[in-house]
C-alpha cells in the first residue's frame, strides 16, 4: 500500500460473482482479490447471482477434473473479516436451488461476543439491485 | 447518486445484458459495447426488453461497435443513443460507479 | 477526474484489450488523469513483447506500451496472474529460475494490492473483460 495514502474513510468494494467456478478461472481469481483485499481495511461486501451462485454450492468434489476445490476458501472469509456475502434469490430459484444447497458459512461476531453468525444473506433482486448501487467501487469477475 | 452500467454480450448468446436491465435503479445509464450492440437492433426478439429499460434508465450504445456489426442509427431501437469513445468517457465520470456485466 | 482501467482478457481473443485502449486513450486526450491500468486474468498477456502479429494487424502490445511512453502511464500486469500464464520480468525469471524473461516497456509486473489501491485512489475504476 503507498504511504501516501490520505483517504482515510474506507471505501465500499463490491465483488460481483455471476459465473459457475471450475469452466473459467474468474471465480478462483476473484476470490483471490477479495483476499489480498481484505487487508486494505475497505467494507467489502461480495454479490452472487446468475450463475454464480454455483460458487457456494456444497459438495464441490473436483478429484474428478484434476483442479483444485477452492470452494473451503469461502468459507475461512469471516477470519478475513469478510462477512457479507449477499446471495440472490431469483439465481437460485431459477436454477431449482435453495440457500440450503449452499454451503455453511458463518463469521464470528466480534460486536456480539464473538457470536457465530451466518455470512450468507439471502436478498431479492431488487435488494441486490440497492446493495449495487450502495457501493463505491465495483468489481465485476 | 447513479451508476453507468456496461454491458458487452449478445443478449442471443448470454443472459448478462438481461440481468443488467435486471438490475437498474432510475437515473442510471447502460452502455452497450462489443458484441453487446446486436441486442440494441429495433425487430429483435430482445427489444421489448430494451424499450422497456428505457422507461427507466437511460440506454447508449458504442457507435464505432455498431458501425464495425454493419449497423447504424436507423438499425436501433427507438430511444437507444449513440456515443463514440469520448462519450463512454464522459458516461463514466457523470455517472458515481462504473459496473461492468461481463 | 482520476480514473482507473482493468483489463481482464488478453489481446486478439477478445475486444476487451481494445476497448480498453481505445477508452483509455479518450480519457488520456480529454485530460483525464489515469491513475492506473491494471492487468489481471488473461490480461496479463497484453503485457508480453514476443507477440507478432501480422503486418496490416494492430499491434496491441505496441499501442499499449506507446500510450504509456507518451502519458508515463502506470501498467501493472498482476504477479499472481502472470505467474500462471508465463510473464516474466528479469526479477520474476531470475526468481523461478527461467531461461528468458518478456515483460513489455512500460508494463511492469506487481501485486494484486495495487488493484484495491486503484479502487481507492481513483474516483471512477472502469473494467473491460468477457
Amino acid at each position: 500500500m503507498s504511504e501516501d495514502m490520505d483517504d482515510d474513510v474506507a471505501k465500499k468494494f463490491l465483488y460481483v460473482n455471476r459465473k459457475a467456478p471450475y469452466g473459467t478461472i474468474y471465480a478462483l481469481e476473484s476470490l483471490e482479490v477479495v483476499l489480498i483485499g481484505a487487508a486494505f481495511e475497505q467494507d467489502v461486501s461480495l454479490a452472487f447471482l446468475d450463475d454464480g451462485v454455483y460458487q457456494l454450492i456444497d459438495g464441490q468434489k473436483t478429484t474428478g477434473i484434476g483442479m483444485k476445490n477452492f470452494s473451503p476458501t469461502y468459507k475461512a472469509l469471516g477470519d478475513y473479516e469478510v462477512t457479507k456475502l449477499y446471495v440472490e434469490k431469483e439465481s437460485l430459484e431459477e436454477r431449482g436451488l435453495t440457500v440450503d444447497d449452499l454451503m455453511d458459512i458463518v463469521y464470528e461476531d466480534e460486536d456480539d461476543d464473538w457470536e457465530e453468525k451466518p455470512s450468507i444473506r439471502l436478498v431479492s433482486r431488487a435488494e441486490m439491485a440497492e446493495i449495487m448501487a450502495d457501493q463505491d467501487v465495483v468489481l465485476s469477475f | 447518486m447513479s451508476t453507468l452500467h456496461t454491458v458487452n454480450k449478445s443478449p442471443f448468446d448470454r443472459s448478462t445484458m438481461a440481468s443488467c436491465l435486471a438490475h437498474l435503479k432510475a437515473g442510471d445509464a447502460v452502455l452497450i459495447i462489443e458484441d453487446g450492440v446486436v441486442g440494441a437492433r429495433k425487430g429483435t426478439a430482445f427489444a421489448a426488453t430494451v424499450t422497456a429499460a428505457i422507461g427507466n434508465a437511460e440506454v447508449f450504445v458504442l457507435g464505432p461497435d455498431l458501425a464495425a456489426r454493419g449497423m447504424g442509427e436507423d438499425d436501433l431501437v427507438d430511444g437507444v443513443k449513440i456515443v463514440d469513445y469520448d462519450g463512454f468517457v464522459d458516461l463514466v465520470t457523470k455517472h458515481d460507479r462504473t459496473q461492468a456485466w461481463l | 477526474m482520476k480514473l482507473a482501467v482493468l483489463v481482464n482478457e488478453g489481446p486478439y481473443t477478445h475486444q476487451a484489450s481494445d476497448s480498453a485502449y481505445q477508452f483509455t486513450k479518450a480519457a488520456l486526450e480529454k485530460g483525464h488523469e489515469i491513475f492506473r491500468v491494471f492487468f489481471y486474468h488473461d490480461g496479463v498477456n497484453n503485457g508480453t513483447r514476443f507477440t507478432v502479429p501480422p503486418q496490416d494487424d494492430r499491434n496491441l502490445q505496441v499501442l499499449w506500451s506507446e500510450l504509456a511512453a507518451k502519458y508515463n502511464l502506470d501498467l501493472t500486469v498482476c504477479i499472481a496472474a502472470a505467474q500462471r500464464r508465463g510473464i516474466l520480468d528479469e526479477g520474476e525469471m531470475k526468481r523461478h529460475g527461467k531461461d528468458g524473461n518478456n515483460i513489455a516497456p512500460g508494463f511492469r509486473i506487481s501485486g494484486l494490492g495495487q488493484l484495491i489501491e486503484a479502487g481507492i485512489k481513483s474516483e471512477r475504476l472502469v473494467t473491460f473483460g468477457d
